[in-house]
C-alpha cells in the first residue's frame, strides 16, 4: 500500500521523503493545478530538481495537472503536460478530458491517474476513463462509504487511491460551484475554493467575524477556536436554528480504517495538504508511515496508537477528526 | 431560440408533478427534461411514470429528454441509470461521466448536463465525437467564456452538429454530497430520512448570521440561495444560444416562460426581484445581480 504525501514546495517534498513517503504529489506553478496559491508549487526547474531528488531516493513523483483548461490559454495546460513528461515524472494526475486526451495521445507510455476533480464515483465512469484514456488509477471523491469503496474495488480494473487524512471536502469534488457563487472563483474555474484574497477578519464587541467576499461565514467568541472561512463550514441558520448546516470544521482521519482499506485492495492512501508547511508534512508522514508499517507487518494485530492520534489531532482543523462519508453515520 | 424546462430538482408529490406537466403540455415550451437527478430514494415517480408523461408531452408536440442522476454511488444507482439508457425512445441527459460512458458504448446520442465538466473547446470537441448533441454549459460560466469556446476553430467548424443550452432561470444546482442536508436540518440520519424533503417543495433556505440568504438545501444537493434569472439577457443570446432552460419552481414557472419568450425581441428591461441574481453570465460571482442597463 503506497503512502502518497503532498508537497507544495521543495522543503515539504524533502520532509515527506525523509519521513517515509513512498510517493509525493506536486503541482506546477500557475493555474493548471487545483491548489493555485501564490508562492506555492514548483516552477519548471524546481520540478526537475524534485524529480532528481525523489528518484535518487527510490521513490515516485506525481504531478497534478488537475484543473479544467480555459479556452483562451488552453496551451498552458498542454505545456504543463509537456514539461512534466520532459522532466521525467512518474505520474500525471488529470481531471479534464481534454488534457487526458492530449496526454494519452502524445505520451502513450506515461502513467495517468484520474484526479479527484474528475468526480468519478462509480464503475461506469471509471470504466469510461480507463477505456478511453488508459487511466490506470482513480483518486476517489470523499463521498463514498467504505462499503461503496469496497464494492468499487471489486468491480473495476484500475487501482484505487483514497484520501486518508486532512481537510475534508464534503461535496463531490470537481462538481462544487459554491465558491464561485460567492466569490467568482471555484476549484474548476480558478483552482481554488474560498480563496484567501476574499477573506476578511473583523472584531466587533469581542466577537471575531470571518467573512468571504463580504459575506459573514461565522462568528467566534473569545473562547472559541476561529476557523478559516471555508464557505461550507460556517454556522448558518435554517428557520432560525443556528448550527453547522453543511459541515463542522473537522478533518478526515481514517487511521482506524487502514486494515479495511488494505483488505479491500486500496492501492494508495493520499494525505491532503499541498498548502501545508514542511513541519506539518513531516509529522503527518511520520505517523502514517508508522501506521502502515505496523499494518503490513501484522494486519490482524493493527492497533491505532494513542500517540499517533494525539499528534494528528493537534494538526487537525478544529482539533476534531471524522471518518467522513466512509462511515454511514456521517451522512 | 428554443425554451426548455429542466428536470424538477425538488421532491414533489406525484399529483403535483402530473399537474405541472399538464401545464407544460399546454405551454409554449419546446423541450421538456424529465427524471430524478438528485436522490435515488425519491420514488413518487419511477421510470415507467416518467415514460407515460413523456408520451403525453410528445403527443402535445414537445421534445422530451430523460435526465439522469448526477451523483451515482452504488451498484443500484448504476442499474437504474442503465434502465434509463435502455429506454429505447427518448434522448438522455448525462449528468455524470458514467452515463456518458454507457451511452457512448451503445452509440446513443445524448445531452451533456451542466455537471459534466466541459470547460473548453477541446473537451467539447471530444464530447461531440462521443455522440453529444446538445451541451448545457456549466452554470458558473459566463457569456464571455461561451463565446471564447465557440469561436475556437475546432468548434466553429462543427457548430451545426450540436446545440448550446444555457441555464437561465431557477435556483442553481451548485453541489452534491454524500450527506443529506435536509435530513440533517431535521436532525435525522440519511438512512432514516423518511423522505422528509417532500415537505419542502422549494427546498429549505439557509441564511448567514446577518440574515443574508446564501443557499437552499435540497436533499443531497445544495442550490443557490438566490434565483438565477437571465430574462434581461435573452435578446443578447440570439445567434449564440440555441436553447434556454428554465428550472421548474412550485409557482410562476410558466408566467416567467412567457416573459422570457417576449423578451427575445424587445430589449425591455424586466425588473428583477430582490432575490434574483445573474452574476455568472456577466463574469461575476454568481450571487451578484447586475442590471443590464448598466451596460448601455
Amino acid at each position: 500500500m503506497e503512502l502518497l504525501c503532498p508537497a507544495g514546495s521543495m522543503p515539504a517534498l524533502k520532509a515527506a521523503i525523509e519521513n517515509g513517503a513512498d510517493a509525493v504529489y506536486v503541482g506546477l506553478r500557475g493555474e493548471t493545478n487545483a491548489r493555485h496559491f501564490t508562492g506555492l508549487n514548483l516552477d519548471q526547474s524546481g520540478l526537475r530538481d524534485a524529480v532528481k531528488y525523489v528518484h535518487q531516493h527510490g521513490r515516485k513523483i506525481h504531478v497534478a495537472i488537475n484543473t479544467f483548461a480555459h479556452p483562451q490559454n488552453y496551451s498552458h495546460w498542454q505545456a504543463a503536460v509537456d514539461h512534466a513528461v520532459q522532466a521525467g515524472v512518474d505520474v500525471l494526475i488529470i481531471a479534464d478530458i481534454a488534457v487526458l486526451g492530449y496526454a494519452a495521445e502524445h505520451y502513450p507510455g506515461v502513467e495517468l491517474h484520474l484526479s479527484v476533480q474528475a468526480s468519478a464515483t462509480n464503475a461506469a465512469a471509471i470504466d469510461f476513463y480507463q477505456r478511453t484514456y488508459g487511466v490506470s488509477r482513480v483518486v476517489l471523491p470523499r463521498v463514498l462509504s467504505l462499503q461503496q469503496v469496497a464494492a468499487l474495488a471489486h468491480s473495476v480494473n484500475t487501482e484505487l487511491e483514497v484520501f486518508a487524512f486532512g481537510s475534508l471536502c464534503i461535496m463531490a469534488e470537481g462538481r462544487c460551484y459554491l465558491s464561485s457563487y460567492m466569490t467568482g472563483e471555484s476549484p474548476n474555474n480558478s483552482g481554488a475554493c474560498s480563496p484567501a484574497k476574499f477573506v476578511r477578519w473583523e472584531e466587533r464587541n469581542g466577537i471575531l467575524e470571518s467573512r468571504l467576499n463580504g459575506f459573514l461565514i461565522d462568528s467566534f467568541s473569545e473562547n472559541e477556536n476561529a476557523g478559516y472561512p471555508t464557505l461550507c463550514k460556517g454556522r448558518f441558520e435554517v428557520e432560525g436554528e443556528r448550527y453547522h448546516v453543511l459541515e463542522e470544521p473537522t478533518s478526515l482521519n481514517t487511521l482506524s480504517l487502514l486494515p479495511d482499506l488494505l483488505r479491500e485492495g486500496i492501492k494508495a492512501v493520499k494525505i491532503e495538504g499541498r498548502q501545508r508547511s514542511p513541519a506539518y508534512v513531516a509529522q503527518v508522514t511520520r505517523v502514517w508511515r508508522a501506521a502502515i508499517d505496523q499494518l503490513l507487518a501484522a494486519p490482524e494485530a493493527y492497533r491505532v496508537s494513542g500517540e499517533w492520534e494525539r499528534v494528528l489531532a493537534e494538526l487537525s482543523e478544529g482539533s476534531q477528526t471524522t471518518l467522513g462519508a466512509y462511515h454511514r453515520s456521517w451522512r | 431560440m428554443k425554451f426548455s424546462l429542466g428536470p424538477i430538482v425538488y421532491f414533489w408529490p406525484k399529483a403535483q408533478v402530473f399537474e405541472f406537466y399538464q401545464q407544460a403540455a399546454e405551454s409554449a415550451v419546446d423541450v421538456v427534461y424529465l427524471g430524478e437527478t438528485v436522490c435515488a430514494k425519491r420514488r413518487e415517480l419511477r421510470l415507467p411514470d416518467y415514460l407515460a408523461v413523456a408520451h403525453q408531452l410528445r403527443e402535445a408536440g414537445k421534445e422530451v429528454v430523460l435526465s439522469t442522476m448526477t451523483l451515482l454511488e452504488s451498484p443500484a444507482d448504476l442499474r437504474e441509470l442503465r434502465r434509463y439508457c435502455d429506454n429505447g425512445e427518448f434522448l438522455l441527459e448525462a449528468n455524470d461521466f458514467g452515463a456518458v460512458g454507457l451511452l457512448q458504448e451503445q452509440r446513443l446520442p445524448f445531452v451533456a448536463g451542466a455537471a459534466i465538466n466541459c470547460y473548453n473547446h477541446e473537451a467539447l470537441r471530444r464530447l461531440i465525437g462521443m455522440g453529444m448533441q446538445r451541451w448545457l454549459m456549466p452554470v458558473e460560466l459566463s457569456r464571455d467564456w461561451l463565446v471564447r469556446t465557440l469561436e475556437q476553430p475546432e468548434i466553429a467548424d462543427v457548430r451545426s452538429c450540436f446545440e448550446v443550452e444555457v441555464f437561465g432561470f431557477g435556483h442553481l444546482p451548485l453541489a452534491w454530497s454524500a450527506r443529506c442536508f435536509t435530513a440533517r436540518s431535521e436532525n435525522r440520519a440519511k438512512d432514516e430520512c423518511d423522505l422528509c424533503c417532500i415537505k419542502y417543495p422549494s427546498g429549505r433556505e439557509v441564511h448567514n448570521q446577518e440574515g443574508e440568504r446564501l443557499f437552499v438545501l435540497n436533499g443531497i444537493q445544495t442550490l443557490s440561495g438566490d434565483r438565477y434569472n437571465l430574462v434581461n439577457a435573452v435578446a443578447g443570446m440570439k445567434g449564440l444560444v440555441d436553447v434556454l432552460r428554465l428550472s421548474p419552481q412550485p409557482q410562476d414557472t410558466f408566467s416567467w416562460l412567457n416573459k422570457f419568450r417576449s423578451n427575445q425581441l424587445s430589449a425591455q428591461q424586466i425588473p428583477l426581484e430582490q432575490h434574483d441574481c445573474n452574476g455568472y453570465w456577466h463574469r461575476l460571482a454568481g450571487i451578484c445581480q447586475l442590471n443590464e442597463d448598466a451596460f448601455q
